[in-house]
């Protein structure tokens, strides 16, 4: 066996990638749940969300009636409000921390409350925001991911005029392209862009590549100030020998060949090896079994203590099917007539603690084969350097440097997101975005 | 193994339940399946004058995602003829000859009208008689109902025509719609009355359609006003109880409490309060008959668990203990104490003594969960805090009196004590 396309019917591969948290169906299901909220003062859900959303009011209004004043609430923090609580890990944010925990019972169910409520705005279209007039100053927002559209829609909110330049085909970025399609759907995707930009002052040029189509000296000369949520690039390299087989995927390309091309084209293997334990890893092991790979194993150097995803994305994986090997490194990958046929993997154990108190995994000496016909990579991702050094911008260890107010060593220029932290939630990109527009608007003497 | 027989006015039940005067008791088919659940009794609903009933009739106060937290309706007496009110309350006695049958009557306000009305009924072997001087809408403006019950003069009055043909117990069921029920207690006492019967609806709005503008129930484009009730009202209906059971004249003469009753634990408050027996109608309405069950067995269980063995044992005993603010004793004192094992950090405590009371919950924030905790000398111990809580046993009240001797409000001015310094 090897990689193949085409491994289910069109049916199947609907089964396979619905939702993993379905909306509700009832709206008497939305009030049971916003009546289970008690409303906490200086709530933890709250303290714990990246974008601070007022949780306890936009749960409050929803109980009330007041969707419009509850969507409000929910996008003047997060204007991916929908999107976010689709793909937030939830469980160590606002409702891993929601109080019923402590009572050891459910939390309460506070993204699909959001989703319900940002969900139905973008539906019915509602206006939320009334832009200020045009303040006749432009700014160039660079990658329409989250960050970059965050920035946008703030800066549009205070007159000033955007516009986006995006590299791929559909705006979203790794809402649209990096995410598995069982959490986001690509109508999805896009009904929350042209929710976003309904605002007005913003437009989104598609087809644009920084360092390619545009260039970075063009845009500071042709704009008031430049935003760059580009994110961050391909996998890794694992620097092992096979590394170049055919077989061996990106699990960022993997992802967004299935969110750009549709699930019958993308190539799997039957048997599959995903290297890392991040939610790209889950996304890419768990869509792997979804497209008909009959085994899928995940690797990971450290233990189950140490992984980096949520015990309820690990869940997922298991309830897939998916096999997981703790305490695994690869070692080097075989292949025969070019294609992988095994994963040699060393097995490993927790050494001493690095300064932030994490082991740090050593070799054992020992190693095993694994007999596979595909390896993913999900071992975190590598910024754009050639592009940022070409653009001689200051970058620390690869990702762009930024002072406090967001601005790089380029007078001007302002980045965040991804690019900046290295690949967080998108959460945390739609904050970094908001804070960079404010950190422009204050650059321009406005506001 | 306690013992639910109740006798009110020598009318004997197995159990102090009787069905109130209402929609449930209009007619032979509910009665049947309400005796078939078990209840103790019922009010037959009011007979008399003529009347006609509009559509709809009800509305309900909903509350935090709760529905009905209070009722109201604007339906009238039986719009049934009387012939065969008459004839199904004579087949139901006989069908179940144990069961509790008393007849509401509301008559025209003439003695003829009242003489002939209890006469008739009396004819149907019913145990006993009771007089609604209570609804308030639709025969209110008939001058009947509750118009009857907020004049002690024309109450006397009615209760005397009554009384000269009565050969049954009369109970003369009161309006919660004055600003004391004593007065009218009183003269129907006096004119003879055996029992009283509290309390009837009371007006209302329970709200507005914000589409239609128009107030709840809509009859076609239009409101009146309608009488509430339900378990919200339960508080107003101790309160009128007590007052009844606490005054001289009223304090021998039995009370079946009705307002609000739902649960055993209700009844069992409005025995501790006084009440001979318990008249249920909402309840019953919207959770049906079955109820009945758990309101017997858990008073049941209750009574064995205190060692009541019948309901004599607790009648009354909590009337002692409602007395005028006067009597207080402003030595004690008592602070709130947050347990930190149990507390769920939800800051509720904390935010409603900020500001509502007196700044005595101190915060230290933390990620996420903060830590509040009591600031003694600063608490007044007014309970808010452990009245929010959510958390069963987290926020206790501690007693700290502030003297060992009892001293009410009389003798502290006497004294010439310094007041509050909060």
């Amino acid at each position: 066996m090897a990689l193949q396309k085409n491994r289910l019917s069109k049916e199947d591969y609907q089964e396979s990638f619905t939702e993993l948290h379905p909306p509700f169906e009832y709206d008497e299901g939305v009030m049971i749940e916003a009546n289970r909220c008690i409303n906490c003062y200086d709530a933890p859900c709250t303290k714990l969300c990246p974008v601070k959303i007022d949780v306890p009011l936009f749960i409050r209004q929803i109980s009330t009636g007041n969707l419009k004043g509850s969507a409000h609430t929910i996008f003047s923090s997060n204007i991916l409000g929908a999107g976010c609580a689709r793909v937030c890990p939830v469980e160590k944010l606002c409702e891993g921390a929601c109080v019923f925990n402590l009572l050891k019972e459910e939390p309460v169910h506070i993204a699909r409350l959001q989703r319900y409520v940002a969900e139905r705005a973008m539906k019915e279209k509602w206006h939320l925001f009334e832009r200020k007039a045009s303040t006749g100053k432009k700014v160039a927002v660079v990658g329409a991911g989250p960050a970059g559209l965050s920035c946008a829609h703030a800066l549009a909110l205070e007159g000033i005029d955007v516009d986006i330049y995006e590299k791929e085909e559909k705006a979203g970025g790794l809402m649209t392209y990096g995410i598995a399609a069982y959490k986001v759907t690509p109508e999805f995707c896009r009904e929350e862009v042209d929710f976003i930009i309904s605002i007005g002052g913003i437009e989104i040029h598609l087809n644009k590549e920084l360092g390619k189509d545009i260039s970075l000296a063009e845009l500071r000369e042709q704009y008031s100030a430049v935003y760059l949520g580009i994110g961050v690039g391909m996998t890794c390299k694992l620097g092992i020998r096979g590394e170049e087989l055919e077989g061996v995927v990106d699990a960022i390309s993997f992802i967004h060949d299935i969110r750009a091309n549709g699930y019958p084209a993308v190539p799997v293997g039957d048997r599959v090896a995903v290297i890392g334990m991040g939610m790209t890893a889950i996304d890419a092991a768990t869509q792997s079994k979804r497209l008909g790979a009959s085994e899928v194993t995940m690797i990971y150097r450290r233990s189950r203590k140490e992984k980096p995803c949520t015990e309820a994305q690990l869940k997922v994986a298991l309830l897939d099917g998916c096999s997981i090997l703790w305490l695994a490194s690869p070692k080097e990958i075989e292949g025969d007539h070019g294609k992988v046929r095994k994963l040699v993997c060393s097995k490993m154990k927790l050494g001493d603690p690095d300064p932030s108190g994490r082991h740090t995994p050593v070799e054992t000496g020992e190693t095993f084969v694994l007999e596979v016909d595909m390896v993913i990579k999900a071992t975190g991702q590598i910024p754009y350097t050639g592009l940022l050094t070409r653009s001689s911008i200051r970058t620390e260890q690869g990702k762009i440097g930024v002072d406090d107010h967001d601005q790089t060593s380029l007078p001007g220029v302002f980045a965040g997101g991804d690019a900046v932290n290295g690949g967080k939630e998108a959460v945390d990109a739609v904050r970094a975005g908001r804070h960079g527009a404010h950190a422009i608007l204050a650059y321009l003497g406005i506001g | 193994m306690a013992n639910l027989q109740s006798s009110f006015l020598g009318i004997k039940s197995p159990n102090p339940f009787w069905l109130a005067s209402g929609p449930p008791t209009d007619k032979k088919i509910n009665v049947l399946r309400a005796f078939e659940a078990g209840w103790g009794g019922v009010v037959w609903k009011t007979l008399g004058t003529q009347v006609k009933n509009v559509s709809s009739r009800y509305s309900s106060l909903n509350f935090a995602g709760r529905k009905i937290a209070g009722f109201n309706n604007i339906e009238l007496i039986s719009d049934r003829p009387l012939d065969l009110n008459l004839q199904e309350i004579r087949e139901v006695l006989r069908l179940f000859p144990d069961r509790a049958m008393v007849v509401s009557l509301m008559a025209d306000n003439d003695r003829v009208s009242w003489h002939e009305l209890v006469k008739r009924v009396q004819d149907t072997g019913a145990h006993g008689l009771e007089l609604n001087f209570g609804c308030p809408h639709g025969m209110v403006e008939r001058g009947m109902g509750a118009t009857v019950g907020q004049d002690p003069d024309i109450a006397r009055m009615i209760v005397e025509w009554v009384m000269e043909v009565a050969e049954l117990p009369v109970i003369t069921k009161l309006t919660p719609n004055v600003h004391s029920v004593v007065p009218v207690g009183k003269a129907v006492v006096e004119a003879g009355s055996h029992g009283l019967s509290l309390i009837n609806t009371i007006q209302s709005v329970t709200g507005i359609d914000l589409d239609t503008l128009i107030p709840n129930p809509n009859v076609g484009g239009r409101s009146a006003f309608g009488g509430y009730c339900g378990s919200a009202v339960k508080p107003i209906a101790l309160k009128f109880i007590t007052t009844l059971a606490q005054d001289e004249a009223t304090c021998l003469t039995p009370i079946s409490g009705i307002g609000g009753i739902a649960t055993w634990r209700d009844a069992v408050e409005f025995i501790l309060l006084g009440a001979g027996n318990l008249q249920v109608c909402t309840a019953a309405m919207l959770g049906g008959f079955r109820i009945i069950r758990d309101l017997c067995d858990g008073m049941n269980n209750w009574m064995n668990e205190k060692g009541y063995r019948t309901l004599d044992d607790f009648r009354g005993l909590s009337l002692p203990y409602l007395t005028r603010w006067e009597e207080l004793d402003l030595n004690f004192h008592a602070v709130a104490v947050i347990s930190q094992e149990r507390c769920i950090r939800c800051g509720l405590c904390y935010i409603v003594c900020e500001d509502t009371s007196h700044q005595a919950i101190s915060k230290v924030d933390g990620h996420p969960y903060n830590t509040y905790q009591i600031i003694e000398e600063e608490c007044v111990g007014c309970n808010l805090c452990s009245i929010v809580c959510p958390v069963i046993g987290c926020i206790t009240m501690k007693e700290q009196r502030k003297g060992s001797e009892y001293l009410n409000w009389q003798e502290f001015q006497e004294r010439g004590l310094p007041l509050s310094d909060h």
